[in-house]
This record gives structure tokens, sequence and C-alpha cells, in this order.
């Protein structure tokens, strides 16, 4: 993967109409980067996801993700990469095992390799214990990591995450992102995008996003060393409304 | 206007209040004070009980023990005269997609009994207040979700309630919209009202005048957002620049005792207690090509050093 860029995009557009969602949007994330997607509502943020994740065709420019030409290559761009929403769809009167199984099946994966997969992901997500159990009756925590391991179970080489830790409470919070350094260090790029900036503060680079255009693109201490401001909140405030 | 219970100058007094649902305990014991033209925020995550506590103040659930008062009366025995004073906005506020501003608003002024004399004038300020009266005419559910969320504050301010409870208003909204919002709690604060705010997120803390940390129905932690922080009883280092890899190896693969590492990004924090440890740190990270700087915790931190504590307990400044 050494050379290529996990996602990289240029002057990659997307119109409604008139209406530009997405203007020539240039990005460059490297294997095992932990990105951070930020902006407004209505700022294009889920359009350009939407491309990327070869949900939505470009009306421009070009982009690749985990190898494959966004808007051509759209089979092989789907089993690449892996989805996570705060917002996760589990089902709740399966075990933890059947929701793993039933995802990694979704992706074309053999009942070896599930197994196979299962028993590696479980202990790494401190679910091990709890594969028995029914989905609906474990804590939130439990859930989310269930989920985000339903997300890695065809082992993406990209991971988009959607405001993955709202709700959940600070130590479950930490203990989530320790898993995503623990994949991000194995070589999955990760892409996040959320309105706290509290999970923005987690991300190594992040990208700003007004109005179509990303105004501002730098690690969270650069981006706070340049715009004066003291958190990612403050920094986005004063990108945001200038 | 009396709009405090003689007693303590309260106008939302919580005392003792526990609250399950089957076997599942949701409020173990919770007292709580909110004085008019203050911001109290109800902080914790899914689950801390904090959306029972809001139902069980507005009157639309009864608790098993302990009593909750609105301006004086209490919210269990006379439901009807405490709706009659309070504004509740709920998680999932019902807007009328297919109606416009305006109508939703006259809408809730119908169901409040607003009297027509005091429709127009009342609906105005609102428009004004919220800067939706460029929007009076679009259909709510044409709105963006800050917008939608103002318009829901709008409605539930319909009958000038003295009192305002709002369950996690600000999910889901930009932080350029939050912005606003809280703008507008503390405008509605100015003008005597008394507001208890639920949030998950702990950055949103620092808006209120005072908090309460929850956590599995409990307060754990309770007063100025300043003084919660300062309840955390460790020191912080943070560790940044490009030996940052570097660093994190050096630390967990040579753990100090009672030195805990957690990573944000870019940036490492170190939790520890004293000098000797931060030298032992620093003497460790001499050649990993990192800065070392102390940083003051935040309310995060000392949430999730409360959590860590034995059960019971409240971290009271």
């Amino acid at each position: 993967m050494s050379g290529e860029a996990a996602v990289f995009a240029r002057g990659l557009t997307r119109r409604f109409g008139d209406f530009t969602a997405v203007e020539s949007l240039d990005l460059e994330v490297a294997g095992g980067e932990i990105f951070g997607f930020l902006g407004a509502n209505g700022a294009g943020k889920t359009t350009a996801i939407r491309m990327l994740c070869g949900l939505l065709p470009p009306s421009g420019g070009e982009a690749r993700v985990a190898g494959c030409r966004v808007g051509r290559d759209t089979g092989a761009l789907k089993r690449r990469i892996g989805y996570m929403s705060q917002r996760f769809s589990l089902y709740e009167d399966l075990t933890v095992l059947e929701n793993l199984e039933f995802f990694g099946g979704v992706y074309g994966l053999g009942r070896a390799e599930l197994a196979a997969r299962a028993d590696e992901l479980l202990p790494r997500l401190g679910l091990d214990a709890e594969r028995g159990r029914l989905t609906g009756s474990l804590p939130l925590g439990y859930k989310q990591r269930l989920s985000l391991g339903c997300a890695l179970a065809h082992r993406p080489r990209v991971l988009f995450l959607d405001e993955p830790t709202g709700g959940v409470d600070p130590v479950a919070r930490r203990g989530f992102w320790d898993l995503i350094y623990e994949q991000a260090a194995d070589g999955v790029t990760v892409f996040v995008t959320t309105h706290y900036m509290d999970e923005a503060e987690y991300c190594g680079r992040v990208s700003i996003m007004v109005q179509g255009r990303v105004v501002a693109l730098d690690t969270p201490s650069g981006l706070k060393a340049r715009t004066g401001g003291v958190d990612m909140q403050d920094v986005f405030l004063r990108l945001v409304d200038a | 206007m009396n709009a405090a219970d003689g007693m303590s100058g309260a106008a939302i007094r919580v005392e003792g209040l526990r609250k399950s649902y089957g076997g599942r305990a949701a409020v173990r014991g919770l007292d709580l004070a909110v004085a008019p033209g203050r911001i109290c925020g109800l902080i914790g995550p899914d689950g801390a009980g904090k959306t029972t506590t809001m139902r069980i103040v507005c009157g639309l659930l009864r608790p098993d023990a302990g009593v909750a008062r609105v301006l004086g009366r209490d919210s269990a025995r006379e439901p009807r005269a405490v709706r009659e004073r309070l504004g509740y906005m709920p998680q999932r506020f019902s807007l009328y997609p297919d109606l416009t501003v305006a109508e939703n608003l006259r809408f809730f002024a119908d169901l409040f009994g607003v009297p027509a004399s005091e429709r127009v004038r009342r609906e105005a300020e609102l428009m004004e207040f919220s800067r939706l009266g460029p929007f009076r005419q679009r259909r709510a559910g044409q709105l963006s979700g800050g917008m939608k969320q103002k318009l829901a504050l709008s409605c539930t301010l319909i009958h000038t309630p003295e009192v305002l409870v709002l369950d996690e208003p600000t999910t889901g909204v930009d932080p350029v919209s939050r912005r606003e919002f809280w703008r507008i709690l503390r405008e509605l604060a100015g003008r005597g009202l008394a507001l208890l705010v639920s949030t998950p997120y702990m950055d949103e803390a620092g808006l209120c005048d005072e908090v309460v940390l929850m956590h599995e129905g409990r307060a754990i932690a309770r007063g100025t957002p300043d003084e919660v922080a300062a309840t955390f009883p460790r020191r912080l280092l943070e560790v940044r620049g490009a030996g940052l890899p570097a660093a994190l190896t050096i630390l967990t693969t040579s753990p100090l005792p009672g030195v805990k590492v957690h990573r944000y990004g870019d940036r490492l924090h170190v939790v520890h207690d004293d000098a000797a440890q931060a030298d032992e740190v620093a003497r460790l990270l001499a050649n990993a090509g990192v800065e070392l700087h102390p940083v003051a915790p935040g309310i995060e931190d000392a949430f999730v050093e409360l959590m860590a504590a034995p059960a019971g307990g409240e971290a009271t400044p």
C-alpha cells in the first residue's frame, strides 16, 4: 500500500442542478491514518462521503479509495470499505456472534473464514465472554464495540465512522478509540465524520468543510496554533464563522 | 412574581429522587436545585438517568420515592399546575413537518391556550428572538437541524414558562448552530428563567452555570464547571511532536507505576500524581522527539476519574 494514498480525491465535485454541494475537493489520506472530516450541517460532508463510498457518482474530478476508482470499480470498492454509524443497525434478537457472522456473511465470507475472524475479533473487542449473549441485552458501550466489529468483519482497508461515540460515557469512548488506534496501527485507514469536536480531538489530522470546500486541513495541534483556538470547538467556530 | 419556593430560592428542587423500571434502577437518590436565572446541566452518558429525572420534574412520570418541585408545586401531585409554568422539550420534539414555521407556533399556542390577544405579540417576539422570522412561511420539514431545534424551543416557550426543561436539545446539531442555541439559552436565563438542560457531551458543560455529573442514576459530582474539573485529583502532562509513536511505545512498554497514558489523535495525555513522576516521564521521553506541557484537566478527565472511584460517594467542591 506504500506510495498510494488510501483515500485520494482531486477536483472531486458534485452538483445537484445549479447547486454545487461539493466543489473541487482535494484530499490525500495515507494508509493507517485517522482522518477527521468535519463541517457544519449542509457543508457537503455527507455528499462527499457518499461519493467516496461509491453510493453517489461524482459530477467531476476523480477519486480513489483503497485502490478502487470511485464511480468505476464500485463493487470492489464496497468490499474494501467498512461503515459504522452512531445509529448502528445491529440485530437485537441475535447473539453477539450471530451479528458478527451475519454482517461478515453479507460481505461474502465463508463459514470457516467467519469462525476464524470471530475468534480473532471478539477478544480484541473485549466481547469474547459475551459471544452467546443476546445483543439487545448489552450495555450501549458493548453494542458500539460489536458494531465496530461488524464493520471490520470483512477486513476493510478503509473504515468510515459517522459520529461513532455519541452518547457513551467517556471511559467507554476512550476504550473505543484505543480499538481504533489498534486498527490504524494494522494499516486500516479511518475516516471519521462528527459534529462533536471532542471526537475530532482523537483524529491525527482533520479537515473542515464550509459550503462545499475544504477551508482547513492539518493536525488538531496545527489548527489550534494557526487559528489561536484553545480546542477544536474553538478552532471550528473561528474557521466556519469567519 | 413569586418565581421561587420560599424556603430556598430554587425554581426546580429535587430531593431524594428514586425511580426503577421493573427491576432496573434508573435514578437512585438524586438531589438537585436550580435557581431562577441559572442554567443547570445534567451531564452524563445514555442510561445515566437524565431523561427519567426530567420526566419526573415535568410531572410526566411518578417517582418511586422523593419529590420534585417546580416553583414550589409537587410535580407528581399537581402536574397540570406545574406544566402551565414549565416548558419541556423532549429529545424527539414533534414538529409538524408539513406545517410552516408560523403554523407550528400557532398550533402550540392553541394547545397551551395562549389567549388570542397575546398570540400575535408572542409570535413576533419568538420569531425575532430565534431569528426564524425570515423563514416563517417555510415548512418545518425543510428547515436545517439547527433551525428545527430553534423552532422546537420557540414552541416550548409559547406559553411564557418560567422554567425550561430541555432534554439533549443539541444532539445532531453542528457546532455553529449549537453555539447559537446556547446563546439563546443564556438570554433566557438573563430574563430570569430557570433552565435544566441535559447533554451527553462534556464540552457543553462549560456553558452551564452549574453542572451535575450523572452516572448510573446518581450524581457523582456537582458544582460550577471549573469546580467539577478541579475535583480531578491528579495532574496531566500533554505530549506532542513528531516522535509521538515512539513516545507511546516507550510509555506502554515500560509502564511507570500509577501513571496512565491516553492517546488523543496527535497528542498523549499522561496522568500522574507528582513532580517525581513527571520528571521520570520527561527522562524516559528525553530522546523521543516530543515536547511535554502540563495541561489543566477538563470535565471529562474528572468524569473518568470519578467513574473509577468506588460507588456511593459524591465529589463536591
